[in-house]
């Protein structure tokens, strides 16, 4: 087990390598972005002395180095830094206010638990029946079900999300109101209230993200089913079943979990449109109307849960990978 | 006719290729009594596993049963339903495949993959057919029975897996077992330890087989009766005795012929000459472990000196070490009397061109998208320098020299030659650097006999024609006879013994030699018996080594 742990180690310190790194990107492009906050708070007509007085007040005129610099040491201590608006704000007020600042922070983290408990619903649907369809369209490949769910899914997959999002709707909040079709939760609600108001956004993201999942599972079994083991399997009289769940499928888990993760990952990263649709108070939706107004905390903050995300999650499916193999489990 | 268990009649198989369904097999008979063992040898496809799997009424993907019948005890399984037959493989037929180590499952220990027939079958509960496991593996002589049911098949040994893999076949007690080239991938001491294992086994349980091998010695020490295959169609059948003492086909006598070709001796070496390689003291590793302990050999000029010992004795090793792929970490290596550079990057174009390697697996070894002329070209243009014309001239004689029609082949891809036709080709791209010295590293271990035989005796003109000296590494002692001058043990990377391929015949001989050569399959049905009651069973195969 000592392989193990330290390969767990190496691949651990290599996803703070790559987060670390990632980090520069992420204030690179975001400080490439056209226009500042000074300029699109004042509006079109903005004296020039205005517009550096403020950037001048939020630090924006010192060495981009030095803001970065700034920023990763505040980001290390667990500081995201206080939103540019709020600053203004607060330097405005003058300094007495200074007890109840509003930080990146305090944003942000109720908006993260919006968006996670929303990919967690998602997963909890995605991905038994990704799985468990990959299985049945290995077991019955190349059968009337098989192509007709790979159409199905393919198709769910390839029609936009908001699309999707509009269907959904249609069908179970207009015509049958199963469920609300505005998704406006808040802290303190009922679990049940949440999960029935989460139900729609939920069920868009399992559309949009099981078939890749369905289809890599379907195909990293198919892909076992011809070598030896397989063969001994059926030639022991076992049932199809049997041999794909129980034969195929442990052997086939590490592409598995890979896709799994980086679908996983998307639900995290990837829901802006949905949560727009359905008015959800998720982190995507702060992501970009921070942008809209260049407030720069907010956005790297969100850049860099996303990229956290990432890597966690790939790190994670790494892991498992690795886990999952019997010959790394149980050296000789 | 009730004691009939198996009768296969006028057995049809196609497999597709480009759309279009192409014959196989050409309407085969079977007939198996109860308890009796078939062999059913033939080069690669004559259709002996296509066969023995049909017989369980199973086809791979791409292949189908177009006519006739296998009836198994009343039951036809060419018409019979999946549920039916279902039924009854595991249960009454069971399989062991020709690979242990693929054929187990790697996720599952050995124990739950052994107990899934029955308990599925319903014949036993789990931990009656445990406990019957574990009294297999005994009588199978494993070690540890007790234990190693418990571990995952990679921390087993092939030869293991492989008695393993017949203790799982048991598991229900079926009527008939398949045994697809059971020993092939092994070593001779640990397969005459599995053969002995297998016979004991299916006399014991009086079960009825089917023994599919290319090797005639390993079938007329199992058989009862055997079966001659060719391309799809029967040869002859007759019992193991006749058929071993007066075979009636042509084909047939041809692959029992194929063991006589030998090379006549040469002259003693000149021991004041200068060996063209000469292997001083070296000790080598992979990272901190030694593989390789003060191994020392000379080769001289025209000879060829065969390396034997079973895998992981440390004969490819020292190939490494001779080409610099592996620096040894002690001694060195002299050619023609001068010391070469350890690391091959070291070297330089002579010195590289000097030592030539042949491979195995010649299909891995040719790049599959390059054609043949560009695959013999590249070290004539390398090494020698010649383009254009003088290039294309050249790699024409090459072809030549290796007896391959140059306007014929010079165009084709790999994937267009027979194994046989590819190896001729990577002896022509040794031959391409005009090397004075070539490894041929189990260079006929993939091949068919007759096949094998054709390298062995165009390697053995090249080395007349060209003087050339071969290293040459092989596991086959039916080899070593015919083709070797000088044979060099080794055994867990050491050298054992050396000598004149004479003496290492003659007894007597280091003990460890003495086995290897003993382990080697003879003709005689009676060998394995013979071999048995003369040594008792505790002092074959790798029992006796690890006594050594």
């Amino acid at each position: 087990m000592a392989g193990l742990s330290k390969i767990i180690l190496q691949r651990l310190l290599l996803g703070i390598a790559t987060l670390f790194a990632v980090s520069i990107i992420i204030f690179i492009a975001v400080n490439a972005l056209p226009g500042d906050f000074a300029q699109s708070i004042l509006g079109q007509g903005a004296t020039p002395e205005a517009v550096a007085a403020i950037r001048d007040q939020l630090g924006l005129n010192a060495s981009p180095v030095t803001r970065y610099l700034k920023w990763l040491g505040g980001a290390l201590q667990g500081d995201l830094g206080v939103p540019m608006s709020q600053a203004l704000f607060q330097s405005f007020a003058g300094a007495s206010t200074g007890g109840d600042v509003i930080t990146v922070f305090d944003q942000i983290v109720p908006r993260l638990k919006n968006t996670l408990f929303l990919a967690g619903v998602s997963a909890a649907i995605a991905v038994p029946l990704a799985v468990t369809l990959g299985i049945l369209t290995a077991l019955y490949r190349n059968t009337a079900f098989d192509k007709a769910m790979n159409v199905t899914t393919l198709s769910a997959i390839s029609s936009p999300e908001f699309f999707l999002a509009y269907v959904l709707i249609l069908f179970l909040a207009v015509l049958n109101p199963v469920f609300p079709s505005l998704s406006n939760i808040f802290p303190g609600m009922e679990f049940s209230d949440r999960l029935n108001k989460t139900m729609l956004p939920a069920l868009t993201l399992t559309l949009a993200v099981t078939a890749q999942m369905m289809r890599m599972t379907r195909a990293a079994i198919i892909n076992l089913l011809a070598s030896p083991y397989i063969e001994m399997a059926r030639l022991k009289g076992l049932s199809p079943m049997r041999v794909i769940v129980k034969h195929a499928l442990p052997n086939a888990l590490a592409p598995i979990i890979t896709v799994i993760a980086l679908n996983l990952a998307y639900l995290v990263t990837g829901v802006v449109v949905v949560e727009v649709v359905f008015v959800y108070p998720g982190i995507g939706q702060l992501f970009v109307d921070s942008v809209k107004i260049r407030d720069i905390p907010v956005v790297q903050a969100c850049c860099l849960i996303f990229a956290a995300v990432y890597i966690l999650l790939n790190l994670t499916a790494d892991i498992l990978s690795i886990v999952s193999n019997p010959r790394l489990r149980h050296p000789k | 006719m009730s004691d009939l268990l198996l009768k296969i009649r006028d057995l049809k198989i196609e497999g597709r290729s480009d759309e279009t369904w192409n014959p196989i097999i050409n309407g085969i008979d079977v007939d198996l009594k109860k308890g009796e063992v078939l062999g059913m040898i033939g080069e690669s496809g004559a259709g002996k596993s296509t066969v023995g799997l049909a017989s369980m009424g199973y086809t791979r993907d791409g292949v189908r049963i177009s006519n006739g019948s296998v009836v198994f005890d009343g039951v036809d399984l060419v018409t019979a339903s999946a549920a039916v037959k279902r039924d009854l493989l595991g249960k009454r037929i069971a399989y062991v495949a020709q690979s242990a180590a693929a054929s187990f499952n790697p996720a599952h220990k050995l124990i739950d993959q052994h107990s899934e027939g029955p308990v599925q079958h319903g014949v036993s509960s789990r931990t009656d057919s445990e406990q019957d496991g574990m009294e297999l593996y005994r009588r199978l002589r494993l070690p540890n029975p007790d234990e190693i049911g418990f571990r995952y098949p990679h921390q087993v040994s092939g030869g293991q897996l492989q008695r393993a893999m017949t203790a799982m076949a048991m598991a229900c007690r079926p009527d008939l077992i398949i045994f697809d080239e059971p020993t092939t991938a092994l070593d001779v001491t640990t397969q005459i330890e599995v053969l002995a294992s297998i016979r004991d086994i299916v006399e014991q349980f009086d079960t009825a087989a089917i023994y599919i091998t290319h090797d005639l010695a390993v079938v007329a020490q199992m058989a009862d009766k055997i079966k001659v295959l060719l391309k799809g169609d029967e040869v002859e059948e007759a019992d193991t005795r006749t058929m071993l003492s007066s075979p009636k086909e042509e084909y047939t006598k041809s692959l029992w012929a194929v063991r006589s070709f030998e090379r006549p001796a040469k002259p003693a070496i000149n021991v004041k000459a200068t060996p063209v390689v000469s292997i001083h003291n070296v000790t080598a590793a992979y990272g901190t472990v030694d593989v390789l302990h003060d191994v020392s050999f000379d080769i001289h000029a025209g000879r060829t000196v065969a390396v034997v010992g079973e895998s992981g004795s440390g004969k490819s090793t020292t190939a490494r070490c001779i080409t610099g792929l592996l620096p040894p970490r002690i001694g060195h290596i002299e050619f023609d009397g001068q010391q070469l550079p350890l690391d091959y990057k070291k070297r330089d174009k002579s010195q590289l061109r000097q030592a030539q390697m042949i491979y195995q697996m010649a299909d891995t070894a040719l790049n599959p998208r390059k054609s043949i002329g560009e695959t013999i070209g590249r070290p004539v243009e390398f090494y020698m320098g010649l383009t254009g014309k003088e290039k294309r001239k050249r790699v024409d004689e090459l072809l030549a020299e290796i007896e391959l029609e140059p306007t014929e082949y010079f165009h084709r891809l790999p994937s267009e030659l027979s194994g046989g036709q590819k190896q001729r080709i990577g002896i022509a791209r040794a031959l391409a650097a005009e090397p004075k010295f070539i490894i041929c590293d189990e260079v006929t271990s993939a091949l068919d006999q007759l096949v094998a035989e054709g390298i062995l005796r165009l390697l053995a003109k090249l080395q007349d024609e060209l003087g050339l000296s071969y290293m040459f590494i092989t596991h086959d002692l039916a080899t070593v006879r015919s083709i070797a001058d000088e044979v060099v043990v080794m055994k867990d990377g050491s050298v054992v013994e050396q000598g004149p391929k004479l003496d290492m015949f003659q007894p007597p001989h280091h003990p460890y030699t003495d086995l290897l050569l003993s382990s080697v399959p003879e003709m005689d049905p009676d060998w394995l018996t013979n071999l048995l009651q003369e040594r008792g069973v505790d002092n074959i195969g790798d029992a006796a080594v690890d006594k050594m």
